[in-house]
């Protein structure tokens, strides 16, 4: 399956680890960046499947990250979680507005984001 | 012999002329051909009527008694007219200026517009003047009554003939003296009837003189022969009579009512006074000249007992002149009439402006304006008063029993009327005058003149002789004739000696104990300034009177006509369109005037003020103005005070708004810092045992693996929430400090240790031990945890490849400075300061802290007194911290 493939920006090494266990166990390739700065061309370069957005990141924050990328034309319609640890309702508004495909709070079940994950893929697959 | 019915007829004739030219005078006044009515000459001439019939039958009489102290009735109008010209400039300046209608108004509104005063004036002047005009109309029944013992066939009844006589000339009075309200339009028709009189009393005693003197003495040297042969007494001079008596002409000259009403009321142009100057006293001369002759011939030709002042009829009469007799009567009757209607016309006015119209507007309270027409009210007051005043008249003549010699009586007058005079002439010329001055003046100098002279010179009786030889109760120095015990005085001298004393002495000691009134101090200076500022302004100030009630009021007194063209005049002065001028003060003040005119001062000034609200300012209503301005003021004051209260704490509450919205963006910071910071560990935890929960497929390191991440996780959790209950405790001042006793190097070297704990990344640490020997007395507890995390922060943070931290102390001013120096690149200037805001991470690279660590160092060096601190150009990461200490303790 050449869609399975999975990038995950993330500054805090053991919730990368704990999601490369998850979604590995489930096929999922997973790579990690932990850098917001230089976050959108790894994506351009990677073009994964899936992108798994921390908000709060050192260099540039998730949101406008989301919103470099939603203005690339042929990332426009990649999946995007979005996961923070503020958990204020402004944010889900904010990220909503600038196209995220799913918003999840810190701290998460495991269950949910391997779903969503699946979810989200399947729906950008279909024609 | 000239029948009685044939002077009737002469006497009916010349009425009807009077009326004529009166009648005339005044269709030509009203056509504005009045020119020659104005002339100098008439004024000249309407100044007579200060000769009646006591100077023209009497003088005769007065020289046959007491030579030529006759003269000084005419001396004392002549020193006044020659000498005292620019005193009477000033009198018609203030009278025209403030629209002056009667003495009783000039003293009225010169003291405040005070109607007691004006009322003490009026009665004063009523009491004085009636015994006068029964001695007119006596003088008028004396001479028709020579007429009719020469006529036998008829039956002349005295009685009836002065009632007809003083219904005629109350008549006359009504129909030329009540014509218009304006005193300002005058009574021209009665001024020009009093001209003609003049003329004619003139020409009549003239005619007599020249017929005693050419006729019957065969010239000057012959009738200087019966002078020296008659009884006359021409140079028994008794000077203290003379000044007295001449003083007395002079005062009343100024102060009798109806002197004043021609002088003054009827003016119409200052300059006149010019003429009158010189041909007043030249028409007194004349009139005067042919006195003695006609008393030395008198007395030589008549019978013995007959009575002297009728010498001027009967001379002529015993001659067999008849028509030269008629002529004479003619002439007194002329004297008599012009001083009656005169004189009812002054009355009247000051009757009806000072006592009946303030008693009617009273009665009608404020509805002044909204009801009944003023106008016609105070024209029938005037007229009733005429009526009244001849009324007066007749009685006092039937009461009086037509009696004694006319002199006298006019005398008396004469010393009650002058009581005005320290009054008027103080309120022209002396600014500290004051009502109660002139009210004290007024009444001491009318009770005395009424004691020592009125009531004695009344004779019948009325004072008991005991009474008049020991006074009252006994009281001797009361006694009428010799106050205080001067006695052998002259009753005349006497009275007028003590009358105006205690009068002068009254007024000038009352005044200066008093102080006048705002209005008086006003119009004060009004008089006495009237030369500097005809047209000043007094009275009223700023109000909100409605010019329509003005208006109305205005018609009412004026008449529809003239109050409309007044009002358009002023409104077109203000330069108003409308038709209504603005009630400024300007014009309130120009209308009380006009209206003044027509009803006086007083009265005018109640009207006005009825309308623009507090009916007079009396010093009460001034001191409340000004009070209440002074609130205002004050008001307006703290007002400002507040309003600069109130921007100073709007501005205050803005930058408390501005902090407290800083303050509220900082909490939600906070908030969502504390919630990224909680909720990142436990997302690890919950994610981790999660796998630990639901995999079976876990090896062993695995699970171990994710258990210690579990627990370092969790320990993180701890930390964190040390760290926030630390700052919450610190932050909310209630932390308790807990002093102990140590050396800086002690502390140094167990922070170091503490910091390096567990970490195995070098740091070296370079201290110079020889500066640590200082003696600590602190929380040295928390001093060690601010060391612990700035020695621990280098050792994270420092990014030399060798790191090493260089701890340096020395001492500034009895402060401690330590500072904390590293190899490393260092913080940004732009982060520099926000390096101890709450969560604030300046790395990139986590390491493990909430970012916590220099806000909770701040806060414990705040708390000790000291600080910690950013130290800029030190090369790395460099802190420095402060902390004060004691000097005995800095010395060691």
């Amino acid at each position: 399956m050449s869609n399975r493939h999975v990038l995950l920006i993330e500054d805090e090494p053991n919730i990368i680890e704990a999601i490369r266990f998850l979604l590995t166990r489930e096929g999922w390739k997973v790579e990690a960046h932990s850098n917001g700065a230089d976050a959108v061309e790894v994506v351009r370069h990677l073009r994964p499947d899936l992108v798994i957005l921390d908000m709060m990141l050192p260099g540039k924050s998730g949101m406008d990250i989301l919103r470099e990328l939603r203005a690339i034309a042929d990332l426009a319609n990649l999946p995007v979680l979005m996961l923070t640890a503020r958990g204020q309702m402004r944010d889900r508004d904010m990220a909503e507005k600038a196209g995220v495909s799913r918003f999840m709070t810190k701290p998460f079940s495991n269950a949910e984001v391997v779903t969503a994950v699946r979810d989200l893929v399947a729906q950008a697959s279909r024609p | 012999m000239a029948t009685l019915n044939v002077l009737f007829a002469v006497c009916l004739g010349y009425v009807a002329l009077l009326f004529a030219v009166a009648f005339a005078a005044d269709r030509v006044a009203m056509r504005g051909r009045s020119t020659w009515l104005r002339s100098p000459l008439i004024y000249t001439l309407s100044l007579s009527i200060y000769c009646t019939a006591w100077t023209f039958y009497g003088a005769v009489g007065y020289a046959v008694r007491s030579g030529l102290e006759f003269v000084t009735i005419y001396l004392g109008p002549t020193l006044v007219m020659v000498g005292w010209w620019w005193g009477l400039r000033k009198l018609v300046r203030i009278g025209r200026s403030q629209r002056v209608t009667s003495i009783a108004d000039l003293i009225s509104s010169r003291y405040g517009k005070s109607n007691t005063l004006a009322i003490c004036v009026t009665l004063l002047a009523v009491i004085g003047v009636t015994p006068y005009i029964a001695l007119q109309l006596q003088s008028i029944t004396l001479s028709f009554s020579i007429f009719a013992e020469a006529d036998t066939d008829s039956a002349f009844n005295p009685d009836a003939s002065v009632v007809w006589v003083a219904t005629g000339l109350a008549i006359f009075a009504i129909l030329f003296g009540t014509r218009n309200l304006d005193a300002n339009e005058r009574h021209h028709g009665v001024v020009t009837a009093i001209a003609l009189e003049a003329v004619v009393k003139l020409v009549a005693l003239l005619a007599v003189g020249v017929f005693v003197v050419w006729g019957l003495s065969g010239g000057v040297a012959g009738v200087m022969e019966r002078i020296d042969a008659s009884d006359i007494g021409l140079w028994q001079v008794d000077r203290s009579r003379w000044a007295a008596i001449t003083f007395l002409a002079a005062a009343a000259f100024v102060c009798l009512p109806r002197m004043f009403q021609v002088m003054v009321v009827e003016n119409d142009d200052e300059r006149h006074l010019r003429t009158a100057a010189w041909a007043f006293p030249l028409y007194l001369l004349l009139m005067s000249l042919f006195v003695v002759p006609i008393a030395a011939v008198g007395l030589e030709m008549m019978p013995t007992g007959s009575n002297p002042d009728l010498f001027v009829l009967t001379v002529p009469l015993a001659s067999g002149r008849d028509g030269l007799a008629m002529l004479s009567f003619i002439g007194g009757f002329s004297s008599a009439t012009s001083m009656v209607i005169v004189a009812a016309m002054a009355l009247s006015t000051m009757v009806s402006n000072h006592v009946v119209m303030p008693i009617w507007l009273s009665y009608r309270g404020s509805g002044a304006a909204q009801s009944g027409d003023v106008r016609k009210v105070i024209l029938l007051a005037r007229r009733v008063s005429i009526g009244a005043v001849m009324a007066l008249g007749c009685v006092y003549y039937q009461l009086s029993g037509g009696g004694s010699a006319l002199a006298s009586i006019g005398l008396i007058a004469f010393v009650g009327i002058a009581q005005i005079l320290p009054a008027l002439v103080g309120g022209l010329f002396w600014r500290g005058a004051t009502r109660m001055g002139a009210l004290a003046g007024l009444s001491l100098g009318f009770a005395v003149w009424v004691w020592a002279m009125l009531l004695p010179g009344l004779g019948g009786g009325i004072l008991s002789a005991p009474v008049m030889a020991h006074g009252p109760f006994g009281i001797l120095w009361l006694r009428p004739q010799a106050l205080f015990g001067i006695a052998g005085l002259d009753p005349i001298v006497h009275a007028v000696v003590w009358s105006f004393l205690l009068n002068t002495i009254a007024f000038v000691a009352v005044s200066l104990l008093t102080f006048p009134n705002p209005v008086e101090r006003l119009q004060g200076a009004q008089f006495v300034n009237v030369f500097e500022h005809s047209a000043g302004p007094r009275g009223w100030t700023g109000s909100v009177a409605q010019t329509e009630d003005l208006m109305v009021m205005t018609q009412r007194i004026l008449g529809a006509e003239d109050a409309r063209a007044l009002f358009r005049r002023e409104a077109e002065l203000q330069g108003g369109r409308g038709l209504l001028p603005d009630p400024t003060p300007e014009f309130l003040e120009r209308l009380e005037r006009q209206l003044a005119g027509s009803v006086g001062a007083a009265t005018a000034h109640a009207m006005v003020g009825q309308i623009v609200g507090g009916s007079s300012v009396s010093v009460q209503d001034l001191l409340a103005v000004a009070d209440e301005s002074a609130q205002m003021l004050e008001y307006s004051s703290r007002l400002e005070a507040q309003s600069a209260e109130l921007s100073r704490t709007a501005r205050k509450l803005q930058e408390a708004n501005e902090k407290l919205t800083q303050i509220s963006a900082q909490k939600d910071s906070f908030l969502s810092q504390v919630s990224h910071e909680l909720r990142t560990p436990m997302t690890s935890i919950r994610a981790f045992s999660e796998i630990l929960r639901d995999a079976d497929t876990l090896n062993p390191e695995e699970k171990r693996r994710y258990a210690n991440i579990i627990h370092d996780e969790a320990l993180r959790l701890t930390r964190l929430l040390n760290d926030l209950l630390d700052l919450s405790v610190l932050e909310s001042g209630q932390v308790s400090l807990n002093m102990r006793h140590g050396t800086l190097g002690d502390l140094l070297d167990h922070a170091v240790s503490a910091a390096l704990a567990g970490y195995e990344r070098p740091l070296r640490v370079v201290r110079n031990r020889a500066d640590e020997t200082l003696h600590l007395y602190s929380d040295l507890d928390r001093l060690s945890q601010v060391f612990i995390n700035l020695i621990a922060n280098a050792q994270k943070y420092c990014d030399a490849t060798a790191p090493e931290l260089t701890i340096s102390v020395h001492l500034s001013g009895g402060v401690l400075v330590v500072d904390f120096i590293d190899n490393g690149s260092g913080i940004p200037v732009r982060a520099q300061e926000l390096v101890f805001e709450k969560f604030a991470r300046v790395s990139v690279e986590k390491a493990g802290g909430a970012g916590l660590g220099l806000a909770i160092c701040r806060e414990i060096m705040m708390r000790l007194g000291g600080d910690v601190t950013y130290l800029q150009g030190a090369g790395g990461g460099a802190f420095r911290v402060t902390l004060p200490v004691a000097r005995e303790m800095a010395a060691q």
